[in-house]
């Protein structure tokens, strides 16, 4: 039967292993020749647009890329879905958004935060997400598919 | 600072230092700025995932074996010899189980291959612990009076396999998860996954070491393990609804295409009974509370007593 010191060394074995394909996959998966992301087309907007994304906790409540809240709806595609106009008005709203009896929160963007947002949107909506970016509700490329 | 002036260095402080140590240093990759949100989340997964199904669990075999010495009385090498496989387990499955957050978030392809195996090899970590708690209370001749820790560690090995583990792996396959990936489904494993591995474990040492700092021989009351089942019926239940919610939920919206809003009206009913389970789960983690506030404090009673 197994020993401590067998025991000890496939844990450290192991660990060491697993971590040193990791660390590589990480380099692998985050180098250019693979990038699935459009990385050239992060503009400054873009930039701007994720800043107000992350320091209003927009994830507090949707998801993106399917991460987030469960509460609100998820934003991959919504450019596709609901058009940029609209969006625009969820936005600048000065009063509580609720289509549907949840509310948002009114945070009355400026046009130009707005437009940074929508910025950051455009950009997430371009990504290779593996098939994903096909399911995600509802499906927005049905018509290109 | 403990382990350094012990006596004698066990692999049982060795691994709960370990992962306290890990844990601390894996915040960072969480604080690194980047401009694209895929290499953001990318990295916020190092923080999550190698907490949770890394050193956490380091932690969590930590606490386990040191109460498994304690209130079985199984020899200290058996059960740190199954310590370094269980933790072994882990790391060989976590680290590349990583990939499975990376399959929808705009990253390389081959995450869907390596995530995938690794991950469904996750639940044999859980399943190693649960059986290794089980067995070694069986095996165990000394039987400790102190009936609530006994509970809650066992609780803890059992509710972290079945959460952690089964309903991980319930979605964790790649063409699985391409449907379920960012919805209900996920709070479900969340849920009972957290609860079992992390909140039990701590529950569990605290109901072992209250009664040895405080000279009172608090083991057994109907308060305590009416706390234990209230929270543990209450999650069970919230796990269930969440599971029902989320399957209707993928099936509307991801399959049959009906819009968000109109899906989250139509599984009202589940949210219901969700707030319900809460409840009760509240009330037994409020009972566990009171337990801990009314003997908490060592008094002179306690004190004479002893």
């Amino acid at each position: 039967m197994l020993s401590k010191k067998q025991a000890r060394a496939f844990f450290l074995g192991g660990t060491l292993v697993t971590f040193l394909i990791f660390i590589g996959l990480t380099i692998f998966s985050l180098s250019k020749d693979v990038d699935q992301t459009n990385h050239e087309n992060i503009t400054e907007a873009v930039v701007r647009g994720k800043d107000l994304w992350d320091h209003n906790n927009c994830m507090g409540c949707h998801t993106l890329l399917g991460e987030g809240g469960y509460y609100a709806p998820e934003l991959t595609k919504v450019i596709d879905r609901r058009g940029r106009p609209y969006i625009k008005a969820v936005l600048m709203s000065k009063v509580p958004w609720q289509p549907n009896g949840r509310k948002m929160v009114a945070y009355g963007f400026t046009n130009e935060q707005a437009e940074d947002l929508i910025a950051f949107f455009d950009w997430i909506d371009d990504i290779d997400l593996n098939g994903f970016d096909r399911v995600v509700s509802p499906l927005a490329k049905d018509k290109t598919n | 600072m403990t382990l350094y002036k012990g006596k004698r260095r066990t692999t049982t402080a060795l691994v709960l230092s370990m992962g306290l140590f890990f844990a601390a240093l894996l915040y960072l990759p969480g604080m690194l700025p980047f401009d694209s949100q895929v290499t953001d989340s990318f990295f916020r997964w190092w923080v999550v995932h190698l907490w949770v199904e890394g050193v956490w669990e380091l932690i969590m075999g930590g606490i386990l074996s040191f109460l498994l010495i304690k209130l079985t009385g199984v020899d200290r090498e058996v059960i740190e010899k199954w310590l370094y496989v269980i933790v072994g387990l882990t790391f060989l499955s976590g680290v590349l189980g990583t990939g499975h957050h990376y399959y929808y978030i705009g990253v390389n392809k081959i995450w869907l291959i390596v995530g995938g195996i690794f991950s469904a090899l996750e639940p044999l970590a859980f399943l190693a612990m649960a059986l290794f708690a089980v067995n070694m209370y069986r095996k165990g001749e000394k039987k400790h009076p102190n009936k609530l820790a006994l509970y809650w560690t066992l609780g803890a090995a059992i509710v972290s396999f079945v959460g952690a583990g089964l309903l991980g792996f319930a979605h964790t396959l790649p063409q699985t998860n391409l449907y379920t990936h960012g919805t209900l489904v996920t709070a479900m494993h969340g849920h009972l996954a957290f609860w079992g591995a992390y909140a039990m474990i701590v529950l569990a040492i605290i109901s072992y070491a209250m009664p040895n700092m405080t000279g009172r021989k608090l083991y057994d009351t109907g308060r305590g393990r009416m706390a234990f089942w209230f929270s543990n019926v209450g999650m069970v239940g919230m796990t269930v609804a969440f599971g029902v919610a989320g399957v209707a939920q993928v099936y509307m919206e991801r399959i049959m295409k009906i819009e968000f809003m109109k899906v989250q009206e139509m599984m009202e009913i589940h949210f219901y009974i969700l707030i319900i389970c809460a409840t009760l789960f509240t009330t037994g983690i409020l009972m566990y509370i009171a337990d801990f506030i009314k003997h908490g404090q060592p008094t002179d009673e306690a004190l004479i007593k002893e």
